[in-house]
């Protein structure tokens, strides 16, 4: 998994509630694997492009003044509905390592994390506000550092975010989850062994 | 000491090991796979891991399957045949219990669990699909998770989780005629909002919900996570031990009596504590049917249309007029006057046979004037229709009647609306675009689609049963 540790870069103000992963990525892509090419263009791509394919000047990933752009600043419930992964994928393809939102559906919060890619929480009003930084001035950027578990916004306010130690070690060292399970195989073993005998109708 | 909750008791017999930020190992008795779970063997196979307890893991197509031809060969895209074809071969080579295209036991994950008795009170079970929130209608704690989830269950049996708060939602008193649990749900969502139920366990409870059958619960908490909630939990009672009675995966004999047992002392304690609780009157609630993009954007099929300018919150005042705009509609209409192009009967939430019963109900001695399909959820329930008749009476009506699958309710096999076509759909989930680019829906009960499916247009199906 690929390692977060800080970044400083142009945002992207999402202003969208209730952003749902079929936004992020249509149902039909989801047959295609980041390996496959593409990913780059699923990313929002119904909101993206026309149905000639054309690019749609309004919508504001696709503005130049956003251009290099690694994190962006959405609304309530980002990433709610479907549990696909490719969502994180397309971001990924996209360059974007980290989203900030006031709230986040529950499994894209996970998937995210599971791909160097860091969800942060912060209050709702914050998050409005530098939403509305990002579409003032243009080239606005936004810092995060994830040792120190804080973001400096457009205007040079600092602010903290939670995030659990566990995620937060293996989010900085890039670690494969499933060695750092393996690391409980005796507990494991030593589980089963007592859950048979409390579900042993099972 | 304050009693448990259900959840907590399902819970704690589950920690494997709990590290000092809260972060907890748990144990999944069980895990249901479909053909969607390609990307998880995939991320299995390419990290040379083998699947730790296979005969803990079932497996079923639903997304990717057609419903209008037993060929698989017949779906045009070569990468979802390939797909359909991958589940087949990661049973064969990882030993998973497998329910392959052409089984009678295939269908959608969702209905194939409780049906075979996957599901069963008590248990940890997990799937690579967000609605996996419906089997929690037995009593067990079961959530949805990503394709990293599915390859780290596969490869470890166990899955780290935060615990979550618990929440409770009671529906105390009796439902009207015409209102079933899709339209409990959708009052319940509209009511707590699509975050709502954000990082909560939620047990439903009260006398509404304890007179569901365990179908009605199945569709309740199907659409738990359409409220924010991974888990959505209804305590086992009666009527899930009699539903789960002889079920094939079921326990048996003497483990059954055990069984029981177990069962019996999962409920909440009287005494036990909810971090929030949510009341809701079951006389409230009417036939409901969603207008916007999201599913709490829904009314009582009787109610005018909300007015965006009478929400405060400018975010959510964009969101509402954002959504008029997408769907076509005016604030202050009646949903009544809304013609539908399609009607869809069918998905996790609504393809049980109660569900077909209800709709078979409506469109008895009635002819459709739109396209309806009805897609049953497994192949077993579309026999059990088939040996009541119901095939004949939807066939009859002018409905088509289709093969087990997850079909239109996000359109994977093709099944697709056009661009600007509306649904009066089953399904659980309203966004834009997902029953197709361009697709417009309007999530009902069964009864209600049928209703849409004979008029052409959304109707009360209480005034329609009077007729």
């Amino acid at each position: 998994m690929e390692s977060f540790t800080r970044i400083e870069a142009v945002a992207v103000p999402i202003d969208i509630i209730n952003c749902d992963t079929d936004q992020i990525i249509p149902a039909r892509f989801l047959r295609h694997l980041p390996d496959d090419g593409g990913y780059e263009n699923y990313l929002f791509h119904d909101l993206r492009f026309s149905k000639d394919g054309a690019a749609v000047p309004e919508f504001v990933f696709n503005q130049a003044r956003y251009a290099g752009a690694r994190i962006f600043v959405a609304d309530l419930n980002w990433g709610c509905g479907s549990s696909r992964e490719n969502a994180v994928y397309a971001l990924v393809a996209n360059n974007i390592t980290c989203v900030i939102a006031p709230s986040f559906g529950d499994i894209h919060f996970s998937n995210c994390m599971k791909h160097g890619v860091l969800p942060v929480v912060l209050p709702r009003a914050v998050c409005d506000a530098m939403r509305a930084d990002l579409h003032r001035t243009e080239g606005a950027t936004i810092a995060v550092d994830l040792a120190a578990q804080t973001v400096v916004g457009p205007d040079g306010t600092e602010h903290s975010f939670e995030i659990g130690a566990f995620d937060k070690h293996r989010m900085l060292n890039g670690l494969d989850e499933i060695a750092m399970t393996r690391e409980y195989d005796t507990e494991f073993d030593a589980f089963e062994r007592k859950h048979a005998q409390a579900y042993n109708w099972l | 000491m304050a009693g448990q909750t259900l959840f907590d008791k399902v819970w704690e017999h589950h920690v494997i090991t709990e590290r000092d930020d809260g972060q907890t190992l748990l144990y999944v008795d069980r895990h249901l796979c479909h053909d969607g779970s390609f990307n998880g063997f995939k991320r299995l196979r390419a990290a040379g891991r083998n699947v730790r307890r296979p005969q803990q893991t079932y497996a079923t197509p639903d997304h990717y399957t057609p419903t209008h031809t037993s060929s698989i060969d017949a779906l045009e895209d070569p990468r979802a045949r390939e797909i359909v074809r991958a589940i087949d071969v990661n049973a064969a080579d990882f030993g998973m219990h497998i329910f392959p295209w052409g089984d009678p036991r295939q269908g959608i994950a969702h209905v194939v669990g409780p049906e075979q008795g996957i599901t069963l009170p008590g248990l940890v079970m997990v799937c690579g699909d967000s609605h996996t929130s419906t089997h929690g209608a037995l009593g067990c704690l079961a959530f949805g998770i990503g394709a990293s989830e599915v390859a780290h269950v596969l490869a470890t049996q166990s899955l780290w989780q935060k615990r979550p708060q618990r929440m409770r939602i009671t529906v105390d008193g009796e439902l009207g005629f015409g209102v079933t649990a899709k339209d409990i749900i959708l009052a319940i969502i509209r009511k707590i909002g699509a975050a709502g139920g954000t990082g909560y366990a939620i047990e439903y409870a009260g006398s509404a919900i304890r007179g569901l059958s365990i179908e009605a619960r199945l569709t309740l908490c199907n659409m738990t996570i359409e409220a924010g909630s991974r888990t959505g939990m209804v305590a086992p009672d009666e009527t899930t031990i009699s539903y789960m009675r002889g079920r094939p995966y079921a326990p048996s004999g003497e483990k059954w009596e055990q069984a029981l047992a177990f069962w019996r002392s999962l409920p909440s304690d009287s005494d036990a504590v909810f971090d929030r609780e949510v009341y809701l009157d079951a006389a409230d609630i009417a036939p409901m049917i969603t207008w916007g993009n999201s599913p709490e954007d829904a009314v009582r099929v009787n109610e005018a249309l909300p007015d965006p300018q009478l929400e405060s919150d400018p975010d959510r005042r964009a969101a509402m007029a954002a959504a008029f705009k997408y769907m076509d509609l005016q604030p202050g209409m009646s949903m009544q006057d809304v013609g539908v192009d399609k009607v869809f009967i069918g998905a996790c939430t609504n393809s049980r046979i109660e569900d077909l019963r209800a709709a078979a109900a409506v469109a008895q001695g009635r002819q459709a004037v739109v396209p309806t399909l009805v897609v049953p959820g497994s192949g077993l329930v579309k026999a059990q229709a088939e040996a009541e008749g119901l095939d004949q009476i939807f066939i009859d009506a002018g409905f088509e009647w289709r093969l087990p699958g997850c079909s239109m309710c996000v359109g994977m096999n093709g099944d697709l609306l056009q661009a600007g076509e509306r649904s009066a759909s089953t399904s659980n989930r309203n966004f834009k675009g997902r029953q197709g680019l361009g697709s417009r829906t309007h999530l009902v009960s069964p009864a209600m689609a049928a209703a849409a499916a004979v008029a052409g247009r959304f109707t009360d199906v209480r005034t329609l049963a009077k007729d």
